[in-house]
């Protein structure tokens, strides 16, 4: 069992916790990911590792609320256990060698931007921060994203918050001003890694996207996961989550995304019935 | 006066009609009658020939004696002197091809039923067996078993009634390997491997689950912790794709994706946390086990029409003969001699609407000895779909090869091990199961686990001379 030692809500729904694992506190490295059940009888979700302390043994994950499992989570609290907690998956992110670098966060994306940005920080790369959010009222971790980067654009999509713009707009016009990019990472919906590929492929900057694929064991036991990249199968949980943003079929893991929707929307209205109940009683 | 009936006494099962609704276990095990009837059939022969057929060596005339006296927990306790995991290897052990193809009495007539004896009895001993499980006395040494499959199983076992502190990692949230998330609850209720892996646990084996070794921990680091001899029985966990066009709609499975949701996470049941797409026309591309255990869990969710898609004859089946008869009592239907070519599917939906298949005729035979499918000109065909599971076979997991230096493996990707110890190219590192031979069965995966727990025993103590 591990033990959830705090929780803290980011915007209404989405929050973070850390949790008590050692085992994969010990060699989680950035762009890494667990997959947790919550209890016996839940499913196996995917999860980013947003932060770690080795010495204290402790992994931070920032959740939305989007479905049934997630909603179960969001209900546990601080002192509460999960059921099953496995990692580090997926191989780390590759962010040696890179001298200037702009990371592109979309929503919750960004929970998993930040650490990205925190490492190269640290290493020394100039890190130019585009966080994307739909409002202001769902803006998360922006102090923390202002320490980790050198320069940080915060954008909504409806201007209640910082410019209104899209992310791609601001990486268009950074490349544009002649910003000399190592690399771009973009983290966040699949429909705006796609739109990142798309504005970086005509300048031909190499662009690390991190996909967010349905899986199931994570370990590469069952293909749930794949994706076509350059034309080839490759699996999420153990080629990736990295991967080179110009030769991913965005559009075909999109559709894969979608796969179990309607089961999914049955699922979070059944949890909510449950609630209901809960409450009733 | 033995009994000299030429056939097995039969096997109680469900009615096909019935069963392929439900994922209740299809033969449900002789009765004690049953038991004594059938093993009377046994004619104790000097040169035992049924045990040299059994990869971990029961004692076979003996239990079965034990049997037709009635003294069935004395017979269990004479299997588990080599076995140990009699109640899973009596269901799923191919005893055709193995101590059942050795039986005098199959020269004319029916072998013995030894598995279905080898089953009984270790069933009455779950039932009945109340004696408490003795922890060995230490022997003050710390070894390490990768992965909970039968491999490793069987050698946690072994090296914990030697009295060594055994840690098993797992990398899923159960043990059990593909006891747990491959072989149906029809075929294996998953409480039995259950109770036989709380055995292990009274034994003293120690079981950390979600742990990734290659990424929780290398090999090698479990070395730094302080275990002395480590056994790799990680399997053959990776499925292979068939790389035709269309492999990625939504509906289309490898067979290791759609068992795992099926078994381990019971997404059979109405109200499971896992999704699955219950399709009413499936398709399972292949003709082993894995394919017959595919089709059947299909139709028990509901599909009306499933196919085995088979590009080779019904003679070539690499299947049990069992498992292909009860999957044709249960309405799976077979196309023999057809090979997938293109899997379709609806643009917008991108779900899966069929899938182009090519009628095949046998050529010359192949490397393997076994004739080639050749394709016929001009024969292609559609079936329509709404599924399509890939069983067509799969591969050690490159992470435990990748991250382990100095292990050497073969370009199928599986780890280089003597057969007769299990010892690798790295000193210390033992290996068994289908992580050495590629996808194979539970019982030689069982026989390499017991070999290797010698072989380390042997390994640890001489070092420690």
């Amino acid at each position: 069992m591990y033990k959830i030692l705090e929780k803290k809500t980011l915007n209404a729904n989405t929050k973070q916790m850390v949790i008590d694992a050692p085992h994969v506190a010990k060699k989680a490295q950035p762009g890494q990911f667990i997959i947790l059940r919550v209890d016996e009888d839940g499913e196996r979700i995917p999860l980013t590792i947003a932060s770690y302390d080795r010495e204290k043994g402790t992994i931070m994950i920032i959740f939305q609320e989007v479905g049934a499992t997630t909603k179960k989570l969001g209900l546990l609290n601080e002192g509460d256990c999960l059921h099953d907690f496995v990692g580090p998956l997926g191989r780390a992110s590759e962010l040696e060698g890179l001298k200037k670098v702009a990371v592109v966060g979309g929503g919750l994306g960004c929970a998993i931007a930040y650490p990205q940005a925190k490492a190269l920080h640290e290493m020394g790369a100039e890190v130019d921060l585009i966080a994307g959010f739909r409002n202001k009222d769902i803006i998360i971790l922006e102090d923390e994203m202002r320490a980790a980067c050198t320069n940080l654009h915060l954008v909504t999509d409806d201007g209640s918050n910082g410019r209104k713009a899209l992310v791609t707009q601001v990486l268009k016009e950074l490349i544009d001003a002649g910003n000399q990019y190592d690399a771009v990472i973009a983290i966040g919906p699949m429909i705006m890694m796609k739109f990142v590929a798309e504005t970086t492929r005509p300048y031909g900057i190499k662009t690390i996207v991190s996909m967010n694929s349905t899986m199931v064991d994570g370990t590469g036991m069952c293909g749930g996961c794949r994706l076509s990249v350059g034309g080839e199968i490759k699996f999420a949980c153990v080629d990736g989550p990295d991967f080179d943003g110009h030769l991913v079929d965005f559009d075909e893991s999109m559709r894969r995304s979608a796969m179990y929707k309607k089961q999914e929307a049955h699922a979070v209205e059944a949890h909510e019935c449950n609630l209901h109940k809960m409450e009733v009683k | 006066m033995a009994n000299m009936s030429l056939t097995k006494v039969p096997m109680p099962e469900q009615d096909p009609n019935v069963r392929n609704k439900n994922f209740e276990e299809v033969a449900t095990g002789y009765t004690a009658e049953m038991a004594i009837e059938e093993a009377t059939r046994c004619l104790n022969c000097k040169n035992k020939p049924c045990v040299s057929g059994c990869p971990v060596g029961v004692q076979i005339p003996e239990f079965i004696a034990l049997v037709a006296e009635g003294k069935f927990l004395e017979a269990a306790a004479k299997i588990k002197e080599t076995s140990a995991l009699p109640a899973v290897c009596g269901r799923v052990c191919p005893q055709e091809s193995q101590c059942e193809c050795k039986c005098v009495r199959a020269i004319k007539g029916e072998a013995v039923g030894i598995g279905r004896l080898e089953r009984f009895v270790a069933d009455y001993a779950m039932a009945h067996d109340t004696a408490e499980i003795v922890k060995p006395e230490p022997n003050g040494h710390k070894v390490a078993v990768v992965g909970a499959g039968p491999a490793g199983l069987t050698c946690a076992g072994d090296l914990a009634r030697k009295g060594y502190a055994v840690t098993v990692f797992e990398a899923l949230h159960t043990a059990g390997g593909v006891l747990m998330y491959g072989i149906p609850e029809f075929r294996l209720p998953k409480a039995i491997v259950q109770k036989e892996i709380d055995n292990l646990k009274a034994l003293g084996v120690e079981f950390v689950l979600n742990f990734v070794v290659g990424r929780s921990e290398t090999i090698d680091d479990l070395f730094a912790d302080g275990y002395e001899a480590i056994f790799v029985g990680s399997g053959a966990g990776l499925p292979t794709f068939m790389h035709v066009p269309g492999e990625n709609y939504n509906g289309v499975y490898s067979a290791n994706e759609y068992l795992t949701r099926v078994n381990l996470m019971k997404a059979y049941k109405e109200d499971a946390a896992t999704p699955i797409l219950r399709a009413k026309r499936v398709a399972v591309v292949g003709g082993g086990n894995v394919a017959m255990d595919a089709a059947r869990s299909a139709k028990r969710m509901g599909a009306e029409e499933v196919y085995i898609v088979y590009r080779r004859g019904e003679a070539e089946l690499p299947a049990r003969l069992e498992e292909i008869h009860h999957a044709k009592e249960e309405g799976i239907v077979f196309k023999f001699l057809t090979a997938p070519v293109e899997v379709l599917g609806d643009p917008d939906t991108y779900l899966v609407t069929g899938m182009k298949c090519q009628q095949m005729e046998l050529g010359e035979p192949d490397a393997s000895g076994r004739r080639r499918p050749v394709p016929v000109e001009g024969s292609e065909f559609v079936l329509d779909l709404d599924a399509v599971i890939v069983a067509i076979g799969t591969s050690p997991n490159p992470l435990i090869r990748s991250t382990t230096p100095g292990l050497e493996t073969n370009k199928r990707g599986c780890i280089v091990a003597d057969d007769e110890h299990g010892i690798t190219s790295k000193d210390g590192v033992f290996a068994g199961g289908d992580a050495v031979t590629g996808a194979a069965t539970v019982i030689l995966a069982m026989g390499a686990g017991k070999r290797a727990a010698a072989a380390m025993d042997e390994y640890v103590q001489n070092k420690n001379k």
